[in-house]
C-alpha cells in the first residue's frame, strides 16, 4: 500500500525476526529508563494507546493486553474452581494479577517480579493493567528473582503458578531452566496447575523457545497441553501458553457451569474458546514432538 | 475551433492561490482556519479555492476576463454563440431562458412532462402555458417525446404563442424528432428553448444524440453537473444570438444568480469542459460499452426490461440516449419505487430514481465495470428473491390534465385545504410531484381527476418521496377556492 | 543496499519484510503485481502492495479455505472458486478424487500467468483436467445461475479494487441461488482486529447472515496478514460444520500441515469480542 507513516510522529519498530519487523507510529515517547535489569520505555500511539517495551520488545498495550491476560488466567481457573493460592512469576504490568483478582474465591496472590521499576512505571502509565495492584489486599508484591524465590518456597504451597515471563533472553532466561521448573513442581499442591508463557510456533527464534518451554513441562508433569491465542502485537500473532498439571485436564475437567455462573465479562475468553484453543494446527504439534 | 486545452479560469485561480494573498474579504472561513471539522472534511486545496470575486478572477455578474474566456470556450464546445456559467443549478438556467424569451401574458408551448422549474418560471414571469401531450408509453408508465404532429397541433391551437419549450432528452433518455420540430417552430416564428438538463454529454461522442444547439435552437440549459462531471449545482445557459441579445439574457440571469458565485463550481465547469473536449470521446466510448453490456445482461433476466429505442412507439421516440439505463420492473411484480428502495437499503446501491414502473440508473464518465456488475448482480438477485405475479398498473396521468388557470394566477388565488381523496373535480393550487425527477403530477391551476388521485395514492402506498405540497403527510391538497 | 517492502496494517502500523530480490513487477489491467524473494517467507506475492501469499505460510490459508467445507460434505462434486488467482485453493481441491469439476473465475489473468511462472507448487493444480479457468468478474459469472454447484469458495482480496463486489449482498444472494440444496459457501472474511478490516468483516457477515440459514465464522492464524488473526465465513443452506461427523474425511488420509479435524471444530470457537462484533450486525 502506498500510504506511508503520517508525518509528525516517531516510528518505533520491533524485529519479529532478523528480516521482518512491525513498525508503529508513536505520537509520544512517554518515558525511557534503564533499570538494573533492562531498558524500559513507554509510548503512546494512535492504534494501540499506551504501550511499553522491555529491551525494545513489545510487552503490553492497551488495545490487546486483554487477550494475553484473559488467556493466561481463565483457562486454569475454569478448570479448577478451588484454586485459592496463586503465584505469579513476572507479570510486572499487573494484568495477570488483575484478572486473577476478579475471582472472589482466591485468597492470596504472590506476585514475584524482579524489576520493581516495571511495576512502578506501569502503575503510573498503564493503570488499565497495574491500577489495582495497591488496591487488592490479597496481592503481595515481592521484588525478587523468581528463580531464587521458588527455590525457597516450601512444598505444596500454591494451587496455581503462572509463569508470565519475557522471552528466554535477559531477565526471562532463568525462567526457562530445568531447575526453575523442578522447584515449581515441588511448590505446587497435589492438584496444582502451572501455566507458562510458551512462545510461538512461527519464527525460528520463538520456535526454539517454544520447544524449550514444552520440554520442561513434559519432563515433569503428567498432564501437559498447549493452547493458542491470537496476539496481534507479538511476533506472527500466533502465540501459545502451556498448561501443566498434576491432576486436572483442561478439557476433561473444564467446569463450564461454574465459570459461566460467575457471569464474568470477558472480551476474549469464553467457554467455547477454552476448548477451541487447545485444537492446534498439525505443524505446531509436529514441532513440539 | 478554439484551443480546448486551455483552462483560463483554473489558471487564474491557481495563480491566485500560489500568490498567497492575505484575505481580508469574504468568505469568512479564511481557508478554513479555526474550524477543524471543516478542515477535516475538505482538503486544504478545496478551502483555498473557495474565494470571492476579485480583479484577477473576474466577476460572474459582468464577466470581462478569465470567466468570459472560459464561457467562450464552453460556448464553442456546445456549438453555441454564447454561454453563461450558472451556479444556482439548471433550475436557474431554465427560469432565465423562459424569462428571456417571454413576457407577462405571453403564451409558451411546452410538453406536460416538463420539470417544475419551467412551471415555476411561469409563476415568476406570468407567462401562460399551452401544453403539448407527449406520447404516453403505457407499458412503462411514462411519457416520452412529443411528435412533430403534436407540435403542429399545439401551434395551431395557440397561434399567439411566442416560444416553444422542449426537453432533450427526457429523464429516461428519449429523444423527440428534434431537428424537424425546431425547424418547423422557427418557421412559424417561435423562439425555441430547450431543457437539456440530461444531455450535457451529447456533443462529445458521435454515437450520442445531437444537441438542440446543433440544430439551431435559440437557447438551451445544460446541466454539466449531471452527466458532464462538474460539481453539483454548476450548469450553463447556451444562447444563439440571432434573435435574442446577449445583454438581455445577462440582465435576466443576474436577477436570480448569486453575486457571490462559487469559484469551486465555476472552475469545475472550466475543467470539465476541457476534460470533455480532450478526453470525452474516449471516456464516453467506455461508458456506452458499459451501458450496452449492462442492458444486454439485464434483458437476459426474467421479468426485467432495460428499455431502449426499439421498445418505444416511434411517434414519441426519434432517438435514445443509451447512457440512461432505465429498467422496467413490473414484470417481477414490484414497482420501481420498491426496487429503488431495495437497491438502496439492502444492496447499498443508489440509483437516480424509481417511479411506478421503472428505476433509472445514470451512467457517466465516473463508472467502472466492477460497479456496473454489482448493479446487474443486485437486480438479478432481486428478480429471483422477490419475484411474484407481474404488476398491471394502468395510468395515464400526464395526458389527462386540463389547465384552468395559468400557474401565476393559480399561485396567487385564494385556496382551501381539501382531502386528496375528495379532490377530484377541483383545481389544484399547488404542485404534486415525485422527486426525483420533479416532473409535476399536478401543477398549480390544473384540474384534478380521479386518475390523478389514484396515482397519488399508489405513490403514497409505495412510499415514493412526494413533494410540492404544504401537507408533508400528503393527505390534504390546497385547491383553488370555488 | 537493503531492500524492505512495507504493508500498512493500519494508518499507523506497518509490517516490513526484508527482500533478497524482486522477481517480478507488473501492472495488469486491474492491479499492480509484485513478486519478491524474501529471507523470512521465501517467495511472496503482493497485489497493490498488500501481501497475498508467501511460500512459508500459504498452506494455512489454503488448508483452511478448502478442507473445512470438504470435510463437512465429502460428497462435493462441483466446485466454483471465485478469485484465488495464485492457484493454492484449486491445488488443495484437486487432492480430492471425488471432485468432478472445478470452475475457477479470476478477474485478472495476469495473476494466474505470473503465479504459474513463480509459484510452481501453488499453481500446480491448474493443469488438472477437471479445472476450468474463466477470466472475468465473479460477480457477473454467478448472476443468474440456478443450483449448479455444491461448493462456492470466494477466495478474494480485500473489498477495495478488484475484490469490490465480492462482499456485496447481491453477490451472496446470487451465490445462494447458484448452490444446490446442500451447498456451502466459503468466503474470505477479513479480520476482527484493525478497524478497517473489522468494519468489512461485520458488513460481510451481515450480508451473509440475511441470506443463508447457517452462517458461521471460523478463524485461523495467518502471520503475514494484518494482525495475524484472520477469518473465513462458512454459510450453507443445510449443513452445520460444527455438528457433522468428520470421520469420512479422516479416512481419506489426506496429509495437511495446518488442518485437522480437531482444529476444524476449534476454529469455530471465537473470542468473545469477535462473537459480539458478529452479533451486533
Amino acid at each position: 500500500m502506498n500510504n506511508y507513516m503520517p508525518t509528525g510522529g516517531i516510528e518505533w519498530s520491533q524485529d519479529w525476526d532478523p528480516t521482518t519487523k512491525l513498525a508503529i507510529k508513536v505520537t509520544r515517547h512517554l518515558h525511557a529508563e534503564k533499570s538494573p535489569y533492562q531498558q524500559i520505555d513507554f509510548f503512546e500511539s494512535e492504534t494501540y494507546g499506551t504501550f511499553f517495551t522491555l529491551d525494545g520488545l513489545m510487552m503490553v498495550n492497551e488495545k490487546d493486553e486483554f487477550v494475553y491476560h484473559e488467556m493466561i488466567t481463565h483457562v486454569a481457573m475454569a478448570t479448577n474452581p478451588n484454586i485459592k493460592k496463586v503465584l505469579i512469576i513476572g507479570g510486572g504490568d499487573g494484568g495477570t494479577a488483575r484478572e486473577i483478582g476478579r475471582y472472589k474465591t482466591i485468597e492470596h496472590i504472590d506476585m514475584v517480579e524482579i524489576d520493581e521499576r516495571v511495576v512502578r512505571l506501569c502503575q503510573q502509565y498503564l493503570p488499565v493493567t497495574a491500577g489495582h495492584l495497591d488496591k487488592d489486599e490479597r496481592i503481595q508484591l515481592l521484588f525478587t528473582d523468581g528463580l531464587e524465590f521458588i527455590k525457597n518456597t516450601p512444598d505444596n504451597t500454591y494451587d496455581l503458578i503462572l509463569v508470565d515471563s519475557t522471552d528466554p533472553i535477559g531477565p526471562g532466561e532463568g525462567l526457562f531452566s530445568r531447575e526453575f521448573y523442578n522447584n515449581c513442581y515441588r511448590a505446587l499442591a497435589e492438584d496444582g496447575i502451572l501455566i507458562n508463557q510458551h512462545e510461538s510456533p512461527y519464527y525460528d527464534f520463538h520456535v526454539h523457545g517454544m520447544k524449550r518451554a514444552h520440554l520442561r513441562l513434559n519432563e515433569l508433569f503428567p498432564v501437559v497441553k498447549v493452547y493458542q491465542y491470537h496476539m496481534p502485537t507479538y511476533p506472527s500473532g500466533h502465540w501459545l501458553f502451556g498448561f501443566a498439571s498434576k491432576k486436572y485436564d483442561p478439557l476433561k475437567d473444564q467446569n463450564r457451569e461454574w465459570w459461566e455462573s460467575l457471569n464474568m465479562t470477558t472480551r476474549y475468553y469464553n467457554s467455547d474458546i477454552h476448548r477451541g484453543a487447545f485444537m492446534l494446527p498439525n505443524f505446531v504439534m509436529e514441532k513440539m514432538k | 475551433m478554439l484551443d480546448h486545452n486551455k483552462t483560463p479560469l483554473y489558471d487564474a485561480l491557481r495563480k491566485h492561490i500560489e500568490s498567497r494573498v492575505i484575505p481580508f474579504d469574504v468568505p469568512g472561513h479564511k481557508q478554513g482556519h479555526g474550524n477543524e471539522e471543516l478542515q477535516k472534511l475538505f482538503p486544504k486545496s478545496v478551502l483555498e479555492a473557495d474565494v470571492n470575486s476579485m480583479k484577477s478572477l473576474d466577476f460572474l455578474g459582468n464577466p470581462i476576463s478569465v470567466i468570459k474566456e472560459a464561457e467562450d470556450l464552453l460556448a464553442d464546445a456546445y456549438l453555441s454563440d454564447e454561454s453563461f456559467f450558472i451556479v444556482n443549478g439548471t433550475t436557474q438556467a431554465v427560469q432565465a431562458m423562459l424569462m428571456s424569451a417571454v413576457n407577462e401574458g405571453d403564451t409558451v408551448i411546452l410538453p406536460r412532462n416538463v420539470h417544475k422549474s419551467a412551471i415555476n418560471a411561469m409563476i415568476l414571469c406570468g407567462a401562460k402555458p399551452h401544453y403539448m401531450y407527449p406520447h404516453f408509453e403505457a407499458k412503462f408508465g411514462m411519457t416520452i417525446g412529443v411528435s412533430l404532429e403534436e407540435v403542429k397541433k399545439a401551434i395551431e391551437e395557440a397561434p399567439e404563442a411566442k416560444a416553444i419549450f422542449l426537453i432533450n432528452p427526457t429523464y429516461y433518455g428519449v429523444i423527440s424528432e428534434l431537428k424537424a420540430i425546431i425547424e418547423y417552430a422557427q418557421c412559424q416564428g417561435l423562439l425555441v428553448i430547450v431543457d437539456e438538463a440530461h444531455g450535457a454529454h451529447f456533443p462529445f461522442h458521435k454515437e450520442l444524440p445531437k444537441t438542440a444547439m446543433a440544430y439551431g435552437a435559440d437557447m438551451a440549459a445544460v446541466s454539466l453537473h449531471k452527466t458532464g462531471g462538474s460539481l453539483t449545482q454548476s450548469s450553463a445557459l447556451l444562447l444563439n444570438t440571432r434573435k435574442i441579445e446577449r445583454d438581455h439574457v445577462k440582465t435576466i440571469v443576474n436577477l436570480t444568480q448569486s453575486t457571490s458565485a462559487s469559484y469551486l463550481l465555476m472552475t469545475s465547469l472550466d475543467l470539465t469542459r476541457k476534460f470533455l473536449m480532450t478526453q470525452g470521446e474516449k471516456n464516453l466510448e467506455m461508458v456506452l460499452e458499459l451501458a450496452r453490456n449492462a442492458r444486454d445482461k439485464i434483458n437476459a433476466i426474467d421479468g426485467l426490461i432495460a428499455f431502449s429505442a426499439k421498445d418505444f412507439n416511434p411517434e414519441g421516440c426519434y432517438g435514445f440516449d443509451e447512457t440512461k439505463l432505465g429498467v422496467c420492473v413490473t414484470g417481477i411484480g414490484l414497482t420501481g419505487i420498491h426496487v429503488y428502495d431495495l437497491l438502496r437499503d439492502e444492496y447499498n446501491i443508489q440509483v437516480e430514481m424509481g417511479d411506478s414502473h421503472n428505476i433509472l440508473a445514470i451512467f457517466s464518465v465516473g463508472d467502472t465495470e466492477k460497479r456496473v456488475n454489482q448493479l446487474v448482480s443486485a437486480l438479478s438477485a432481486i428478480a429471483q428473491k422477490y419475484k411474484r405475479e407481474p404488476l398491471d398498473l394502468k395510468f395515464n396521468s400526464f395526458n389527462a390534465t386540463a389547465v384552468a388557470y395559468s400557474p401565476r394566477e393559480a399561485f396567487y388565488k385564494e385556496k382551501e385545504r381539501i382531502l386528496i381523496t375528495e379532490s377530484a373535480g377541483r383545481v389544484s393550487g399547488e404542485f404534486v410531484m415525485i422527486y426525483p425527477p420533479g416532473i409535476p403530477i399536478l401543477a398549480p391551476g390544473e384540474l384534478i381527476t380521479e386518475e390523478i388521485c389514484a396515482y397519488i395514492e399508489l405513490l403514497k402506498r409505495e412510499k415514493g418521496s412526494i413533494s410540492g405540497l404544504k401537507d408533508n403527510n400528503v393527505e390534504y391538497l390546497y385547491c383553488i377556492k370555488e | 543496499m537493503e531492500n524492505w517492502i512495507t504493508e500498512a496494517h493500519s494508518d499507523a502500523v506497518h509490517f516490513n519484510v526484508k527482500v533478497k530480490e524482486q522477481l517480478y513487477h507488473g501492472q495488469s489491467k486491474y492491479q499492480m503485481i509484485d513478486i519478491y524473494d524474501t529471507y523470512a517467507f521465501g517467495r511472496l506475492l503482493a497485489l497493490d502492495g498488500d501481501i497475498m501469499i508467501t511460500e512459508k505460510d500459504e498452506f494455512i490459508y489454503h488448508d483452511m479455505i478448502v478442507h473445512v467445507p470438504m470435510a463437512t460434505n465429502p460428497d462435493i462434486k462441483k466446485v466454483l472458486v471465485i478469485g484465488g488467482g495464485d492457484g493454492g485453493t484449486v491445488r488443495e481441491l484437486t487432492r480430492y478424487k471425488t471432485i468432478e469439476q472445478i470452475d475457477m473465475v479470476e478477474l485478472d489473468e495476469q495473476v494466474v500467468n505470473v503465479c504459474r511462472d513463480y509459484f510452481k507448487d501453488v499453481a500446480s493444480g491448474f493443469d488438472d483436467p477437471r479445472v476450468h479457468l474463466y477470466f472475468e468478474d465473479g460477480v457477473s459469472f454467478v448472476s443468474g445461475l440456478k443450483e449448479v454447484y455444491d461448493l462456492i469458495i470466494v477466495d478474494s482480496t480485500d473489498p477495495f479494487g478488484p475484490g469490490e463486489g465480492l462482499f456485496s449482498k447481491g453477490f451472496y444472494e446470487n451465490c445462494f441461488y447458484a448452490l444446490k440444496e446442500d451447498g456451502i459457501l466459503i468466503n474470505q472474511h477479513e479480520s476482527p482486529y484493525y478497524e478497517n478490516d473489522a468494519y468489512e468483516m461485520k458488513r460481510s457477515h451481515a450480508n451473509i447472515k440475511r441470506t443463508f440459514d447457517i452462517a458461521k465464522v471460523y478463524q485461523f492464524h495467518m502471520p503475514t496478514y494484518p494482525s495475524g488473526h484472520w477469518l473465513f465465513g462458512f454459510a450453507s443452506k443445510t449443513m452445520d460444520p460444527e455438528t457433522v461427523d468428520l470421520s469420512t474425511w479422516e479416512a481419506l488420509d489426506i496429509k495437511t500441515k495446518y488442518y485437522n479435524t480437531k482444529i476444524h471444530k476449534g476454529a469455530f470457537a471465537l473470542p468473545t469480542y469477535v462473537v459480539n462484533m458478529l452479533e451486533e450486525v
